[in-house]
């Protein structure tokens, strides 16, 4: 590996010396993201303002050997933008313009660094808005929800990001420029856009994307149902369900939860339930107050101490931001936590709640649970304090148990916030050897010296099946 | 060399790895409804995967189902209807006999992809086979997952280049409980197109939004029974002039026809064609100017286009106009017409699953 000083000659042709960071308080920024028990100190953080800066680092990395790792806001919570030890980091938030809003065709063409409620706000006066909504959304940026596939409240009905993005151009990692899918909804050939969402920047970087807007819906309806238990919340998930209701969202927020984001925002949740269930119903109008009716019918049947309806938007917004505001919320009752985001198929849910239950007693630490019920996607917060030795380890043991559970239960390691650092050992729980070599190979066709984001997804080495060999 | 117009029709998994491994050519067929990418223009067998058929997994509540691929949308519909559910993305050529591999492959949806979102929305779970003969699984089962690359996208529109779809696990939603259908008629395209415009950014929430030209536009709701009459009132009045409604049998009939593609005539190739909707009057002009029945579906964001057999005009129309097209129906060889952008991302990754070239020849 060259020297540092070496380095810095290199991107100082593409680059003016106070968009190089390489002073140590100046990377002290840059050396985690959301999932900050992991550290690494890049050699530099770079801050381009165009594509061809873009192009540029990423071809002079692939000439001089060196990893790369794109970031925008740093809200991964699996590691995805952790630096790689001796690479750089190209940090994309002033790449952050809307390039074209066309609310005819529904589209907008956006750089990576957006932040992704930009985007909402920017088709609001149309009557558009742009669906994926990640809790950190007013952060996080589209570029990082690409390379996630990056979910939200939302996912049951609208699906994930990958199902809003139409049209990409990217410098793959060998620094050549591909333009994939399009403006329309429709497309010819493979759906290459698909297999580049939630590439996790294993292929290289998105420049431009093209995202669908959708119009906002006319009327939304908010109901709040209290539970004496997190299995009864469970169950009138399943009883909506199968009631064919199609809610736009479907929350659940165990006790300790609701403690939680309670003291932080003050929305106003039961204080005595064990646990609330959160459905949304939207539309147009009379089609809302139809299911709303009709809701009301099957929530009232389920058992609940309480059932609120939002009078207003005020009201409405105030129970998404306990909710939204729930991870963070739970910082205040442990100095740490991790999150875990597996999936469950939504008939397990129960089932997966008492296995989380249980295996909180035994492991001795608090799990708090906040999760997307319609699409079965926990997220048990696993409280613990680092200070205490052992207990981080304990905290990881505990959140292993959880996601090899879910997969036992015919689920996913995850269900919006990627494999990362954080779950790469856990990728050949859910896949074959068979099933990662393609992935490998895809990553090597992309990528042939392996420098975009590496050490994520994959495990660090190919699990050969050596038994019996 | 594969012998010319081999046919093999495997029962087994096992089967379909022995054939890819042991074969040049392979183009795998489900159940033959869409010929232009099906049969084979050289020395090639072709895989008839009819034999891997049925549903393996359904349960009602999960709102997801897994099937084998070779399983005809037909049958996957009649069990979903059972439980009040559907496929929402409106599978075209179910009564031809379409299967679940070849929709995905194909990449088609139907009319109500404009309001569901289309196959690609709705694939969760993908089980194939790959150029190297070895089985490959990508997704999973449960309606949202972010493990690894997705796999099931990637074969979506994949024509068989990339593998030989074996089992595949799709997401479901409950079907509305009624319908509508606003029949608007105007007097020039261009009238209608305005139409159509006016409704993609009205926030009416519409289950299907087709123009027919000249003038023509076909406004679909769906709901909840209680609802759809005060709904229909006000996208009446929303529309203005001539608005015939219909509801019931008429009206399923009338959507049935337009998946099934009843008006394409005989010896007429069938070419979709991506666009969007300003880029529609261009296209419009064109295809009137040559005389070919066409119908725009998906708020004008795909073009349904009927054309004679030789398919070299309207490929150079495509290209003078930046669009690509896909033929379905009509002669076998090269499917894709016009100018398609993708190729240079395409390529890798084809030589990343089809490292051999299996799936390359037609």
């Amino acid at each position: 590996m060259r020297r540092a000083q070496d380095l810095l000659e290199g991107l100082r042709s593409i680059y003016p010396r106070e968009r190089i960071l390489t002073a140590p308080a100046e990377l002290a920024p840059y050396e985690s993201d959301a999932l900050t028990g992991f550290r690494v100190r890049p050699r530099a953080v770079v801050l381009p303002e165009t594509q061809d800066e873009v192009i540029a680092t990423v071809r002079w990395c692939f000439r001089e050997g060196v990893p790369f790792v794109a970031r925008g806001s740093g809200t991964s919570l699996s590691g995805g933008s952790l630096p790689v030890e001796g690479g750089i980091v190209i940090a994309l938030n002033r790449l952050n313009r809307i390039l074209r809003l066309d609310p005819e065709e529904r589209i907008a063409v956006v750089e990576p660094g957006v932040p992704n409620l930009e985007v909402s706000r920017a088709a609001a006066p149309y009557g558009l808005y742009y669906a994926p909504d990640p809790s950190s959304q007013a952060v996080c940026t589209i570029g990082g929800n690409v390379a996630f596939n990056s979910g939200g409240a939302h996912c049951l009905k609208y699906g994930m990001t990958a199902n809003h993005v139409l049209g990409i151009k990217a410098v793959l990692a060998d620094g050549e420029v591909v333009r994939f899918g399009g403006e329309s909804l429709e497309g010819v050939g493979p759906d290459l856009v698909g297999i580049f969402v939630g590439s996790e920047g294993l292929f290289g970087i998105a420049l431009e994307i093209t995202l669908r807007l959708l119009p906002r819906p006319e009327a939304y309806r908010t109901v709040l149902a209290a539970y004496r238990s997190l299995e009864q919340a469970g169950e009138a998930v399943a009883r909506v369900v199968a009631s064919g209701v199609l809610p736009g969202a479907m929350e659940i927020m165990d006790r300790l939860s609701l403690e939680a984001a309670e003291a932080a925002v003050g929305a106003g949740y039961p204080r005595d339930a064990a646990a609330v269930l959160i459905v949304e119903v939207e539309g147009e109008e009379p089609e809302v107050e139809a299911e709303l009716t009709h809701l009301l019918e099957v929530i009232r049947s389920s058992g609940p101490t309480e059932v609120r309806i939002a009078k207003d938007e005020g009201e409405r917004q105030r129970i998404w931001k306990g909710r939204k505001g729930a991870f963070s919320a739970v910082g205040r009752l442990s100095p740490d936590y991790l999150v875990q985001d597996g999936v469950v198929p939504r008939t397990r849910l129960g089932q997966a709640l008492r296995e989380i239950e249980r295996l909180s007693a035994a492991y001795g630490l608090r799990v708090a649970n906040v999760f997307h019920a319609g699409d079965g996607n926990l997220h048990p917060l696993i409280l613990y304090d680092g200070r205490k030795p052992g207990e981080l380890e304990r905290a990881e043991a505990l959140a292993g148990e959880i996601l090899r559970m879910c997969v036992r239960l015919g689920g996913s390691i995850t269900g919006e916030h990627g494999v990362g650092v954080e779950k790469r050992k856990f990728l050949p729980e859910m896949f074959a050897e068979a099933d990662l070599a393609v992935m490998r190979r895809l990553r090597r066709v992309m990528d042939p010296r392996g420098l975009a984001n590496p050490g994520k997804m994959f495990p660090p080495e190919p699990v050969a099946a050596t038994v019996g060999a | 060399m594969s012998p010319v117009g081999e046919l093999v029709r495997p029962s087994t998994v096992t089967e379909v790895q022995e054939i890819v491994r042991e074969r040049r050519f392979v183009l795998p067929r489900g159940g033959g409804t869409k010929p232009a990418l099906s049969t084979p223009a050289s020395e090639t067998t072709v895989l008839d995967l009819s034999r891997l058929s049925g549903v393996l997994e359904y349960d009602p509540a999960e709102f997801t189902f897994t099937a084998w691929a070779g399983t005809p949308v037909r049958e996957v519909e009649d069990l979903l209807t059972r439980h009040g559910q559907f496929l929402p993305f409106d599978p075209p050529f179910r009564d031809a006999g379409a299967t679940l591999g070849g929709t995905v492959a194909s990449g088609l949806s139907g009319p109500r992809r404009y309001r569901y979102g289309g196959v690609r929305d709705f694939v969760l779970g993908v089980r194939f086979v790959d150029g190297t003969g070895a089985v490959v699984r990508g997704g999973g089962k449960v309606v949202k997952n972010a493990a690894g690359f997705d796999l099931p996208k990637l074969m979506v529109g994949s024509l068989g280049q990339l593998g030989v779809l074996v089992e595949l696990t799709f997401k479901v939603f409950p079907a509305p409980r009624a319908h509508a259908t606003l029949r608007v008629t105007y007097a020039r395209v261009e009238e209608a197109l305005r139409g159509l415009l006016r409704l993609n950014t009205s926030g009416f929430d519409l289950e299907a939004v087709d123009l027919e030209p000249p003038g023509i536009l076909w406004v679909r709701l769906g709901g909840r029974e209680e609802s759809l009459e005060a709904r229909t009132r006000r996208l009446v009045a929303f529309l203005g002039g001539p608005v015939e409604v219909l509801r019931g049998e008429e009206e399923r009939a009338l959507w049935e026809g337009v998946r099934e593609f009843s008006w394409v005539p005989a010896g007429h190739a069938l070419v979709k064609v991506p666009v969007t909707p300003r880029r529609l009057a261009g296209l419009e002009e064109r295809l009137a100017r040559a005389g070919a029945l066409r119908r725009y579906s998906v708020g004008g964001n795909c073009a349904w286009v009927a054309w004679p057999l030789d398919l070299a005009l309207l490929h150079r129309t495509l290209v003078e106009l930046g669009l690509a097209g896909l033929c379905v129906l009509g002669p076998p060889g090269r499917p894709v017409l016009g100018e398609w952008g993708g190729e240079a991302f395409a390529r890798r990754v084809r030589q990343a699953l089809d490292p051999q070239g299996k799936f390359g020849v037609r």
